[in-house]
């Protein structure tokens, strides 16, 4: 169905080719994942399925590639749209009308399809995808999961035999991961699509997978093949491969399921043993401390009587739906919102009602699109900038940008930076004022493992110093990994808060795979696994 | 996950006609599945056993399974929206019949029942999506235009003779060449109220703007464009959505400023995010247009070259004939030279320029999706908003000084019974149309 031929692609302004000697076949009807660390060319690679590379990116490619016998080379995007359907990273970006009813006829109207059959597909995605109530919500009003249905259902009503999918659960809390995912299966199960598809998160979607297409680095030829067998050599893989790994499984299983039927000897070695958990640390100075905390946005009341309370030292990972409120609480903690009702003191002050100027050195957020903090020309201006800001000493932030990443480029624009020098150099801006309190908003949104673990440590060290860090994110995997605690909102209101292991244990949707694996034995992380193992062989 | 489980017994069988071909994995494929039984068994084995690759949609089959929440498709199919929308095309006509009305008159009182009108079809129709919103900025903005309108009568003076001054400001001499302009000066009742009557006419109209904006979604009218002209249609309405985005992105870049130290407030910290926001704006209609390509915009089918040469030469030669026609009736239509000839060159270029779109409409392959119906609600909405223009438009020569009555000298406004009765007209659409769909 997808076919590339000795395919190399160089975008125009570079002299190192973004893709090489890729020779790929997709047969009908099979779900092939795309992994890789970020800025491998994953997302070029299922560009050039679409015909957006390079018809639209501009650049130079060899090779041919073809879906479904139609050449890219010589049918532009607009005249494959019949066939495959893309999905990019951020559906935002993809809608051209604004009701959800209206966006699933887009792509249709654009073919030319027969009103009575444009009626009717509308109707069969609006169940497929679970959105028939959602039908006449216009679109900006819908949430992340949601949006992210749309996006997939306004591709799918024009039938496409290929869906190509950039990171589709990147955004989603797990629950609606799952929704989407599940939906994924059914149409190759049931319909024969054939589904292309980028993600970062492996731990949601490499048991899905019927073939995984490894990048292992830019320009470096892809390794293809079963899912196992690429898992087993993979430098990026999902926890329960490197549970696998580490206990010697073979086959090497990638899902829950096939890994606690292999789990069996694990669990015994492991019965004597304890996972090491330093404790909940309630010495520490009391730094974050809300009391019904209520805050409304518009109409709706994001929060409702919240408690939260945050010490020196202890890392407190936010979990919930896309929705639930933990943005807002974020975003209340350094004084964007002014509270309706309860109070909020961090560090001792009043955020809302601090100048910025001295809250920064109390509290500092790294928000969702760390993009926003910079404003820059330069990585250097950047830095020399977050001094002044703070007051620091010149030359603080860039110290601290090399501590968190080694080798980043002083002369580099910031947008050219990878997601993960980004968020490193976000990070070095607000640690320049070096405030005792740090918030992260879904930090690991784009992160590959090596990026994510290098974030763990960083944080890690940081909490030891004394900061008190509080992270929303839908990573439940680093949430195990970093939090002492877990507090779970839903709808506005606090419906969990306490240890990690208590928390996330109790609730099969956070808990990580581990975890899942082990259970019922508490143990949370590989890592935890690798020490007790090593401590006594 | 657990609606999704609702959907699942019917969906796939609704979508089974969809491929006739069949469902297996092509030969050669190296990766078989079966290496990883895990997750393949599990959830979805209920529907393997189901699939029916033939089956046609909402076949009596269906009922075997457990009748799902929320299929809609069970329901025959629609080609209209009944009770949801009314013609977006009506609504306009309303809203224009409406501002035709307020443009007619400067009573006061008449001008204040006319938004009034709007403002309650408004407030008794509007649904809660984002567009129906706009109401209130065009009201505000109709407030300030009536603002500016007063100031300008203070500072700048009017021609408007009267005699009772209210206050005197200082005037400002001006050099020769400035001689009809004044600043400051005597201000009179007479010309602040003669303002205030010309502001709140500009007022009306804005509100009428607002109102029709509200009411029908403006996407929702380019539905009713020939086909020729969608896709430029498109990208105006995809261009009106970039001021909320970057409304909103403002707004976050500014919150972000404050998340580095430096106050948020002010002209200064506008500027400074201004590069990062019109950045941020480039980049998505970048990712726009990428997406629009990749969902065929911009699908042109094939025609013949001489229909191609066809529909050019009708469309130029129509414009054509429309500028010169309109030239020919307003320029030289008084003085008999241009008369003769102007009406029927109107009426030929457009009948020219209507060929060329529609012969134009053949290029593009699009189809449209429920085209909102003109039924009867649309005509009562419609024909409300052109009978209150076609009222105050006899008005004007039933009753001329009751609709525009003089600022000199100075009197009382009232109201005319009847063309304040037909204005009332305007009030049918909040009974006639449909109440918002969206709680």
């Amino acid at each position: 169905m997808i076919r590339f031929e000795q395919v190399s692609f160089r975008y125009a302004d570079t002299a190192a080719p973004a893709l090489q000697g890729v020779d790929i076949e997709v047969p009908e009807g099979e779900l092939c994942l795309v992994v890789g660390p970020s800025g491998v060319g994953k997302s070029t690679l299922l560009g050039a399925v679409s015909g957006l590379v390079p018809h639209f990116t501009g650049g130079h490619l060899t090779g041919r590639v073809t879906v479904a016998g139609r050449d890219t080379r010589t049918h532009r995007p607009r005249e494959l749209a019949d066939v495959v359907g893309t999905v990019g990273q951020d559906p935002l970006s993809h809608f051209v009308t604004d009701t959800v009813e209206d966006e699933l006829a887009y792509g249709m109207e654009s073919l030319g399809v027969a009103p009575e059959t444009m009626r009717r597909r509308v109707e069969e995605t609006l169940d497929l995808l679970g959105l028939a109530e959602l039908r006449d919500r216009p679109i900006a009003t819908l949430s992340g999961g949601q949006q992210q249905r749309v996006a997939i259902g306004s591709v799918l009503t024009v039938h496409p035999k290929v869906l190509v999918l950039d990171e589709p659960t990147s955004a989603l809390d797990p629950g609606a991961a799952e929704e989407v995912l599940a939906v994924l299966q059914r149409l190759v199960h049931d319909l024969g699509t054939t589904v292309l598809l980028a993600e970062h998160r492996l731990e949601r979607v490499v048991q899905y997978a019927d073939q995984v297409v490894l990048l292992p680095s830019p320009g470096a030829p892809p390794v293809i093949g079963a899912p196992a067998d690429i898992m087993a050599v993979s430098p990026v893989h999902p926890p329960v491969v490197a549970l696998g790994r580490l206990a010697g499984w073979s086959p090497l299983p990638l899902s829950i399921r096939d890994a606690r039927r292999a789990a069996g000897p694990l669990r015994e070695r492991l019965a004597d043993r304890a996972p090491e958990a330093p404790g909940p640390d309630a010495s520490g100075e009391l730094l974050v401390r809300a009391e019904r905390l209520t805050v409304r946005r518009g109409r709706t009341e994001a929060l409702r009587e919240v408690d939260l309370s945050v010490r020196a030292g202890e890392t407190v990972a936010l979990m919930g739906r896309n929705g639930a409120g933990k943005s807002t609480l974020l975003s209340t903690l350094v004084g964007l919102h002014t509270p309706a009702g309860g109070t909020v003191t961090v560090g001792g002050a009043v955020p809302h009602r601090t100048r910025p100027a001295d809250l920064l050195r109390r509290v500092g957020l790294v928000p969702q699109e760390p993009r926003d903090l910079l404003y820059a020309d330069t990585v250097a201006a950047e830095c020399t900038a977050a001094d002044r800001d703070a007051a620091a000493e010149p030359g603080t932030c860039r110290a601290l940008v090399e501590d968190l990443l080694p080798g980043m480029p002083d002369d580099v624009h910031p947008r050219d930076l990878s997601e993960g020098q980004r968020l490193s150099l976000a990070l070095a801006i607000v640690l320049a004022a070096s405030p005792p309190v740090l918030l992260l908003d879904e930090p690991t949104r784009g992160l590959d493992y090596a990026a994510k673990s290098r974030l763990v440590g960083l944080l890690r060290s940081l909490a030891a110093a004394g900061h008190a860090i509080v992270l929303a994110t839908h990573d439940v995997e680093l949430a195990a990994d970093l939090a002492d605690r877990v507090v779970i909102l839903a709808d506005g209101d606090v419906v969990a808060d306490g240890p990690t292991p208590d928390v996330v244990l109790s609730s099969p949707a956070f808990a990580p795979q581990t975890a899942k694996i082990l259970a019922p034995s508490p143990w949370l992380t590989v890592t935890q696994v690798t020490r007790a193992l090593e401590a006594a062989p | 996950m657990t609606g999704q489980d609702d959907t699942q017994g019917g969906a796939p069988k609704g979508r089974g006609e969809l491929r006739d071909k069949p469902q297996r994995r092509e030969e050669g494929n190296t990766t078989a599945s079966g290496t990883h039984p895990g997750v393949r068994g599990t959830a979805r084995a209920t529907h393997h056993g189901e699939k029916v690759a033939h089956q046609p949609h909402m076949a009596p089959g269906r009922a075997a399974a457990p009748e799902p929440r929320g299929i809609h498709g069970a329901e025959p199919p629609r080609t209209a929206r009944p009770g949801v929308h009314v013609h977006a095309g009506a609504w306009w006509i309303w809203a224009l019949g409406l501002a035709t009305a307020a443009s007619r008159t400067t009573n006061v009182l008449l001008l204040a029942l006319l938004t009034a009108v709007a403002g309650y079809v408004v407030a008794a129709r509007r649904t809660d999506a984002p567009w129906s919103r706009s109401y209130g900025t065009f009201l505000r903005l109709g407030v300030a235009v009536l603002a500016i309108r007063l100031l300008f009568a203070v500072v700048l003076g009017s021609p408007i003779p009267g005699t009772h001054t209210l206050f005197t400001l200082p005037e400002v001499p001006l050099p020769g060449w400035a001689q009809g302009v004044r600043l400051g000066g005597r201000v009179t009742a007479e010309s602040v109220v003669f303002a205030l009557r010309d502001g709140m006419k500009l007022a009306t109209l804005l509100v009428c703007v607002g109102a029709a904006n509200s009411l029908a979604n403006p996407a929702r009218l380019l539905k009713s464009l020939p086909g020729a002209l969608y896709e430029a249609g498109v990208a105006v309405v995809v261009a009106m959505t970039f001021a909320p985005h970057l409304v909103a992105d403002v707004a976050r870049l500014r919150a972000a400023r404050r998340l580095r130290g430096r106050d948020d407030r002010g002209v200064r910290a506008l500027l400074q995010v201004g590069l990062p926001v019109l950045e941020g704006a480039l980049e998505r209609s970048v990712a726009l247009a990428a997406a629009m390509d990749a969902r065929g915009y911009g699908r042109t089918a094939n025609v013949a070259p001489a229909v191609r040469r066809a529909t050019a030469a009708l469309t130029v030669g129509g414009l054509l004939g429309i500028c010169a026609g309109t030239y020919g009736l307003l320029a030289a239509g008084g003085s008999g030279v241009g008369a003769g000839y102007g009406l029927p060159l109107l009426l030929v270029g457009l009948a020219a320029a209507v060929a060329g779109l529609r012969l134009g409409g053949r290029r593009s392959p699009r189809t449209r999706y429920r085209p909102d119906p003109w039924g009867a609600r649309a005509w009562l909405v419609a024909g409300s908003g052109a009978a209150v223009a076609a009222a105050m438009i006899a008005a004007t020569a039933y009753a001329p000084a009751a609709l525009d009555p003089p600022a000199v000298p100075l009197a009382e406004p009232t109201l005319p019974l009847w063309p304040a009765a037909c204005v009332l007209l305007g009030l049918v659409p909040a009974v006639a149309a449909p109440r918002g769909a969206l709680r």
